[in-house]
């Protein structure tokens, strides 16, 4: 039985394509079939982030418009076998989604992928409420800061009534879980970010995972390599591959904690700066 | 070994960055204002085909690498065999 899980958020540039792309990568690496959906129309960015942006010939909307098969416009990963991606339009707008057309792939990509991917766009409109909609899970990604949490938590609301798992009487919500991205322990050691505690005690909902803020993440993009398939072994990573761990039902301990390794000399500057 | 360690771990990603945004920026740019040139490029080659052969309209495939230089458009057409009923055979 395959599985839905959209990557939310409310706020924009909180790290849901990231984690989408580090998520997907981490489940293909644990050998699920998987496909990542970007639903951000007209703004196109995942491709990027994997990796994968010379090869688009048909996306998304092509497929929902009949212009393409689906088999056309999934797009394999070079290096991992398990996975796949499925990028959306860089010309049209949010209104070239419908929610026929979006369940009619969805249940297509169920046939073939154990885990479906779902790349939110920021906001809380449509595009958000169609990747959203089919979800049986939910990675809400929060940073430790005010207006993103408040986001959070509006989209909570949203998938306890707006989508159709809320809709359907007698079936299960949708299982909401929190990803705190762009961590920073020093700026939270001087009290001037939120807690993971203060973060979850407002949203109510179980931690995911903590995924520092890092160098890592940046380095990943440029290369478009998503961050868990780089070789650089970085907390991030690391981090991002324990969240995939506890998303498939593993019991992790959570480690919550900070900055990247550091070399000898980085160490030495530090102490005697 | 001293200079080593105050260099970036891996050389200079930001070039990386700018030099796959150069690419795929060029062909954004230029395919912008015909967004939908592929999907009209595998109709017509459809009927094109299919004026002179029997196949499905499943049969034909495009594929696309954009490259710096040059990109490649891959095309793989599904012909029916002798015993065909119009149904593409697997290549
Ligand atoms: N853990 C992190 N450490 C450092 N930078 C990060 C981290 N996560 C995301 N970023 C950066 O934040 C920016 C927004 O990330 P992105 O994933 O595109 O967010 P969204 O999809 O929510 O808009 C990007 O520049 C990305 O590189
Ligand atoms: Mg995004």
């Amino acid at each position: 039985m395959s599985k839905i899980i959209v990557v939310t958020s409310g706020k924009g540039g909180v790290g849901k394509t990231t984690s989408a792309a580090a998520i997907s990568a981490g489940l293909a690496k644990r050998g699920h079939k998987t496909v990542v959906i970007d639903f951000d129309v007209g703004l196109r960015n995942l491709d990027l982030i994997m990796g994968c942006e010379r090869r688009v010939v048909f996306d998304f909307i092509n497929v929902i418009q009949g212009d393409a098969k689906l088999k056309q416009a999934l797009i394999k990963d070079r290096r991992l076998d398990t996975l796949s991606i499925l990028p959306t339009s860089q010309t049209r707008d949010k209104d070239a989604l419908t929610q026929e057309g979006v369940e009619k792939v969805l249940n297509e990509l169920r046939e073939e992928f154990d885990y479906i991917v779902c790349d939110s766009p920021a906001g809380i409109e449509r595009g958000a409420q169609l990747a959203m909609y089919f979800a049986d899970e939910a990675v809400v990604v929060t940073n430790p800061e005010v207006s993103s949490v408040r986001d959070s938590d509006r989209v909570l609301g949203l998938l306890n009534s707006k989508t159709h798992r809320a809709e359907t009487p007698d079936s299960e919500p949708i299982k909401a879980h929190a990803l705190l991205t762009r961590y920073d322990t020093q700026r939270i050691a001087k009290g001037e970010m939120m807690t993971v505690e203060d973060v979850l005690e407002i949203l109510a909902i179980p931690l995911l995972g903590v995924i520092p803020e890092s160098q890592a993440v940046l380095r990943a993009s440029n290369l478009g390599t998503p961050v868990t398939l780089d070789d650089e072994g970085s907390r991030a990573a690391s981090a991002y591959d324990e969240a995939v761990a506890r998303l498939v039902g593993e019991q992790v301990e959570m480690r919550i904690g900070g900055e990247e390794r550091q070399g000898f000399f980085q160490r030495l500057f530090k102490r005697t700066a | 070994m001293f200079g080593l360690s105050f260099r970036p771990r891996k050389a200079n990603t930001a070039q990386t960055a700018k030099e796959r945004l150069q690419i795929l920026l060029a062909h954004e740019r230029t395919d912008g204002s015909t967004p939908d040139v592929l999907p009209m490029l595998q109709r017509d080659i459809l009927a094109a085909i299919q004026k002179h052969m029997k196949i499905g309209k499943d049969a034909v495939d495009i594929r696309m690498e954009r490259g710096d230089e040059l990109s490649s458009l891959e095309i793989n057409i599904d012909l029916p065999n002798s015993r065909g009923n119009g149904q593409g055979a697997e290549s």
